[in-house]
């Protein structure tokens, strides 16, 4: 008789915890939703950069090249403009900046500009 | 000991031409790039000649070489990608092969030249650069200005995106060509010490033992950095292609 009467609870709760439940995985998967959302891109980028090795090789090389495009850049405005060393000063600080803007790319921590 | 950078000497074969007194010669550089040509060439011909539903082996190496790139493409740019397809898998294969070719001994690695690899960076940027303004016109330098930065720092930003941008044929040539020249020459020092060492009597043999296993890991490892090389120059080519397709959405 206790079987009976247990099971007989039990189906009588069960709409109630399936209705719980749902609503639980409802609220869940909206908040899943709205976290993801931002780094949909970001997943779409990480996929195509199947190997980590591939990444980590391309990060040794993508600061050291805006420094020398800065570099670059700066020595020829001083040979065009004969204003000596700023044009060099200028450049390399905006080329190393623009190193470490291409490494935090990479490394996926700044946003990509296509977004 | 041996010179460690005398693989990498440009020879003249024969002399092609005279452009404004400079000398256009055949180099060993230009018979290997031939040959990497026609190799690769002949290997799609040959291979797709039967198109056999079922596919034989070299078939199905064809095949899953398109699949490759075409996957790597679909991944980055989306469908629209698919009309840089010829050039793209161009670009793969012939890095690839070239890589390839340059592991085995008495061979010329073609690029582990900076002139090669700077040609081909140059032609994925110009590409990139000519397609955005022909597609999008000014809309393309868009890609300079990101969204939502206060208005008196932007000038700043877009120096340096700018910068970012001019950065990348450097980045993306230096990588390959110095992976290939470093790989090559770390080669061809520890096999230089196996012959030194061999000729210090019983001891030195015994002892030649170590860098000889030496080359044989660095030769597995020249091999993946000679595909994951070529791997990293097609997906970086996908990715600026896509700023080109895609420019600031």
């Amino acid at each position: 008789m206790a079987d009976g009467t247990r099971d007989k609870e039990d189906r009588s709760n069960k709409p109630d915890d399936e209705a719980a439940l749902s609503a639980r995985l409802q609220s869940l998967g909206d908040r899943l939703a709205s976290v993801s959302r931002p780094t949909e891109n970001d997943a779409r980028f990480r996929k195509a950069d199947t190997t980590g090795m591939a990444r980590g090789l391309r990060l040794s090389t993508e600061l050291v090249a805006g420094v020398i495009v800065g570099a670059m850049i700066g020595w020829l405005i001083d040979r065009w403009l004969g204003i000596s060393p700023w044009g060099m000063i200028v450049f390399l600080m905006l080329g190393f900046a623009a190193g470490v803007l291409n490494v935090m790319r990479v490394a996926g921590v700044a946003p990509d500009r296509t977004k | 000991m041996a010179d460690p950078v005398h693989q990498f000497e440009i020879v003249k074969l024969f002399p092609v031409t005279k452009i404004g007194g400079q000398e256009i010669a055949f180099t060993n550089s230009a018979a290997f790039m031939v040959f990497a040509v026609v190799g690769i060439t002949a290997f799609l011909l040959m291979s797709t000649a039967r198109r056999a539903v079922v596919p034989g082996r070299m078939q199905s190496l064809a095949e899953l070489s398109y699949e490759f790139v075409a996957s790597t493409i679909g991944s980055t740019t989306g469908k629209e990608g698919m009309r840089f397809f010829p050039f793209v898998f161009s670009l793969f294969m012939f890095i690839l092969v070239a890589n390839l070719v340059g592991l085995v001994p008495y061979t010329f690695t073609v690029t582990s030249h900076i002139i090669i690899t700077i040609a081909l960076a140059m032609s994925v940027f110009l590409t990139v650069v000519v397609y955005g303004v022909w597609k999008h016109g000014l809309h393309f330098f868009g890609l300079f200005v990101p969204k939502g930065i206060p208005i008196f720092i932007l000038p700043l930003i877009v120096f340096i995106e700018v910068l970012s941008f001019i950065s990348r044929p450097i980045s993306h040539s230096v990588r390959l060509f110095a992976n290939m020249l470093a790989g090559h020459i770390t080669l061809k020092v520890f096999a230089s010490f196996i012959t030194l060492l061999g000729g210090l009597g019983a001891v030195g043999i015994a002892s030649a033992v170590l860098p000889l296993a030496m080359v044989i890991g660095l030769t597995a490892l020249e091999l993946l950095v000679a595909f994951l090389q070529a791997y990293v120059f097609t997906i970086l080519t996908c990715i600026y292609l896509n700023d080109a397709l895609h420019p600031g959405h």
